[in-house]
Order: C-alpha cells, then sequence, then structure tokens
C-alpha cells in the first residue's frame, strides 16, 4: 500500500499501463491500484472470485475501493459480487464497450457481428494471450476454428503508436480479415478514473502495485 | 492420463485396454488413432452405439469433466472434440443403418449478433452422440431464423447459445415472441454459454441452464422423459 493512499482501484492487468498513463496524465495522486491477471480473461468466471479475495484483502485499509473491470464476460456474477461488497465497477459488457463508448460499440457491433476487436493491449500480447493462450502454436490448424466466423479486425486505439497499428494490420492480414482502426482514446475509462481518483480527498501518491498471482 | 503417447499396435490391445487406449488419445487430441480404434471395434463385431458410448462419448465426458476443473483447457477440448467428431463420421451412416429412432429432435443457434460456435457445436455433437437428432442453423439467428426453422423441423427442443453478455439477452426477445405466438410451451428451451447462469435462465423464461455440453445431454434427456410421463399421464 502506497503511504496514506485512501483510495484503492482493483484492476484488469490489461489496463493497468492505461491507468498509469493516465493517472500521470492527469495528475491524480493519493490512488492505489491493483492488478489482476490478464489471463484471467480466458476463464471469465474466475474473475469474481478474484476481485472478492483482492476487495477482501484490502478492505481495511483503505476509505474507497473501485473495480476497473467491465462484465468481462462474467454474465452479472462479477456485479453479484461488487453488490455485496458495495464496491462500483467500470460501465459497459467489456472493454472495447467503454473505451468506444456504449453507442459506438453497438454500432461496430451491429455493422458487423464477426468484429475481432483488439486494443493497444491486446496488440502488445496478442502472440501471448491468444497464439499461445488458445494453443495456435502448437496446433496451428485451430485458427480456423477459432476465426472461420470473423470477418473484420476493429483495432481501438488507446495511444497512438505505429508499430502498434503495424502489428495490428498484421494480425488482420494473418487471418484474411479486413481491417479497420478506430482511434478511442480511453473513453469512458478515464471519465470513470476521473471521478474515482477525485472522490480522495487528500491525494498524497500514486503508485501501480505489481500483479498479484492468481490466488485459488 | 498419460502426457505421451507412443506409436503402438492398437489392435494388439484387449477391448477392455482399447476403450481405455481411445479416452487417452480423445485427451490427448490424437484424431488418426481415435479413427483407427473405432474401425478395430466394428471389426470385432461391437455395435456402433456400443463404440459411440463406451469409447467416444465417454472420452468427451473426461474431458469434459477436466476442463471444468480446470485441468483442461479450450485448445485441448477442441482437439478432443475434432478426435471424437473424426470418429463419429465413421460411426455415421452405420448409426442410421440400424433405424434406432432417435430419443428427441434439436433445433440449435448462437443468437444475433454473435457469432461463437465453438461451445454449441461441441454441445451438438455431444448431443448427437447421446442418440439425439440434431439440427444445427448456425451463427447470428433473429428470431424469424429460429421460428423458421421450429416450424420446418418441429424439434423437441430449442438450443439457444450466446457468448457475449452483449448477445444473450436476445435469448429472451425469442422466448417472448415464442410466447406471444402461442408456441413457447411446445418446445423445450435450453440455453446455454460461457456469461450465462441459472438465475439467467429462469429471468429469461428458458426451461434450463446447461453449464457444458454433459449437463445439455443430461438435461435434455431428462426433460424429454418429464415432458412425455406428463403426457402419458390422464388429465
Amino acid at each position: 500500500m502506497t503511504r496514506d493512499a485512501r483510495v484503492l482501484v482493483v484492476a484488469c492487468g490489461a489496463l493497468a499501463r492505461e491507468i498509469v498513463a493516465l493517472t500521470k496524465m492527469n495528475g491524480w495522486v493519493g490512488v492505489d491500484v491493483q492488478c489482476l491477471p490478464p489471463e484471467l480473461h480466458n476463464r471469465p468466471e474466475r474473475i469474481p472470485q478474484a476481485v472478492r479475495e483482492e476487495i477482501a484483502a484490502a478492505r481495511d485499509r483503505y476509505e474507497r475501493i473501485f473495480v476497473a473491470y467491465a462484465d468481462c464476460g462474467t454474465g452479472g456474477r462479477l456485479d453479484a459480487v461488487l453488490q455485496e461488497q458495495k464496491v462500483e465497477r467500470l460501465p459497459g459488457a467489456h472493454c472495447y464497450e467503454f473505451f468506444a463508448t456504449r453507442s459506438a460499440f453497438a454500432s461496430l457491433a451491429a455493422d458487423e457481428p464477426g468484429t475481432f476487436y483488439l486494443t493497444d493491449f491486446l496488440v502488445r500480447h496478442f502472440e501471448r494471450l491468444v497464439i499461445v493462450g488458445l494453443g495456435i502454436d502448437r496446433h496451428p490448424e485451430l485458427a480456423a476454428e477459432y476465426f472461420r466466423n470473423y470477418r473484420r479486425v476493429v483495432y481501438l486505439v488507446q495511444a497512438h503508436d505505429s508499430e502498434l497499428a503495424a502489428t495490428a494490420r498484421g494480425i488482420a492480414h494473418r487471418f484474411g480479415l479486413e481491417y479497420v482502426e478506430r482511434h478511442t482514446g480511453y473513453g469512458e475509462l478515464e471519465t470513470s478514473l476521473r471521478a474515482w481518483a477525485g472522490s480522495n480527498e487528500q491525494a498524497i501518491d500514486e503508485r501501480v502495485l505489481e500483479p498479484m498471482p492468481w490466488r485459488r | 492420463m498419460s502426457e505421451e503417447t507412443e506409436a503402438f499396435d492398437l489392435d494388439g490391445l484387449n477391448d477392455e485396454e482399447l476403450v481405455e487406449q481411445v479416452h487417452d488419445d480423445m485427451y490427448n487430441g490424437l484424431k488418426d488413432e481415435v479413427v483407427e480404434a473405432t474401425h478395430i471395434f466394428l471389426r470385432r463385431g461391437w455395435a456402433p452405439d456400443r463404440v459411440l458410448n463406451d469409447a467416444l462419448v465417454e472420452g468427451m465426458r473426461i474431458v469434459g469433466i477436466d476442463f471444468r476443473d480446470g485441468i483442461l483447457f479450450v485448445p485441448e477440448v477442441l482437439l478432443a472434440a475434432n478426435a471424437m467428431k473424426a470418429g463419429m463420421e465413421v460411426l455415421r451412416p452405420l448409426l442410421a443403418e440400424t433405424g434406432a429412432e432417435p430419443i428427441g429432435k434439436v433445433v440449435i443457434g448462437t443468437v444475433k449478433g454473435d457469432i461463437h460456435d465453438i461451445g454449441k457445436n461441441l454441445v451438438s455433437m455431444m448431443l448427437e452422440g447421446a442418440g439425439f437428432e440434431v439440427v444445427n442453423i448456425g451463427i447470428n439467428n433473429s428470431v424469424e431464423k429460429y421460428l423458421a426453422a421450429l416450424a420446418e423441423h418441429q424439434p423437441d427442443i430449442l438450443g439457444m447459445s450466446a457468448l457475449l453478455t452483449t448477445t444473450m439477452p436476445y435469448m429472451k426477445v425469442v422466448i417472448d415472441t415464442l410466447e406471444q405466438q402461442g408456441l413457447r410451451n411446445k418446445y423445450i428451451v435450453l440455453v446455454g454459454g460461457a456469461p450465462l447462469n441459472d438465475e439467467f435462465a429462469r429471468a429469461i423464461g428458458a426451461d434450463a441452464y446447461c453449464r457444458d455440453a454433459a449437463v445439455a445431454v443430461e438435461t435434455a434427456k431428462a426433460l424429454i422423459a418429464a415432458r412425455r410421463r406428463d403426457a402419458q399421464k390422464p388429465p
């Protein structure tokens, strides 16, 4: 715990870099961020319990706790935990939605249901989370099964980086998909964090803590 | 289960050993070995439905348990499913020849706005393996497409799948439409998909939520049996 910090954000590890960037950019202080492993997204049923444990472990040390997850495939089970813990989370179904904002995401999804979304984080870690995580490195024949119903890649850009854009384009090309780029910035992640950081009356310091190993 | 497999003569195994070997090979996603073992069972005079149930379906059931328990992950399940599918392709024409009546008919599809079908296809395969006739209507199904498939195929069960929190509410649109058209009680409605749960299934008016393919098969069997019992009761 950062000395005298009074606000904790329990965050998806996929948002750590973005939260640091926003914190620096906006000069928010007095907020600790505790990240859970981004690999949880491959087993979303485990997210609610992981979040519950983080909240329980930190409850006595912070005045206010927020959760930087959307529903993230938990089908309301994360919300049940947060209701029980009286803790607020990011809006929407997943990071694609809160980066793009609700109406823009709904429009993208309606235009083409077969859209594979990328964020800055997913582009950076595509090999580890998708290619290795889904076993495509060991069994390339599985790629056709995972991607056969997709028609396009939409890269939701948080912070422009030409190398990342080239990688994202390469991902689309690799699976024979149309490529679309949309600059979203940080969307509702920024507005939510601003509201949460503002809840800390005595701003002292900021730091992102090391991600915790998955606790069973 | 063994983590490595060595090439050896499957035909040299006795029946019991070969069944265990098929379970191992399915666990390890070894499609060619599963197909070879399927042919061996048939040469030994096993009935196709016995090969299906004892070797393939049981092998996939074990895979399903270890997936649920976090021992296996999606890639391993997919490889095992592909191995089972290959074995079933050998058996399907033989099963058809037996003329056995299916235990029920299922129309199954992923809801509108959702193109995810890996889980749904696995459920389809396991239902077929359990003796159901399955009409798989694919992905991104509007209520009109579901209704057309129900009218055309007259199934006992409607299965709906969704992987996305944003698309799962569409299941209620389909169920509400069935209600409005006076068709809801004609079908058993089963729903599944990673973000769903029992509470959601109850809230939208489905008959049951199926956590995985094995549960889908058991639920389908149980609800069809219950419905047939009810139909036989005097008014």
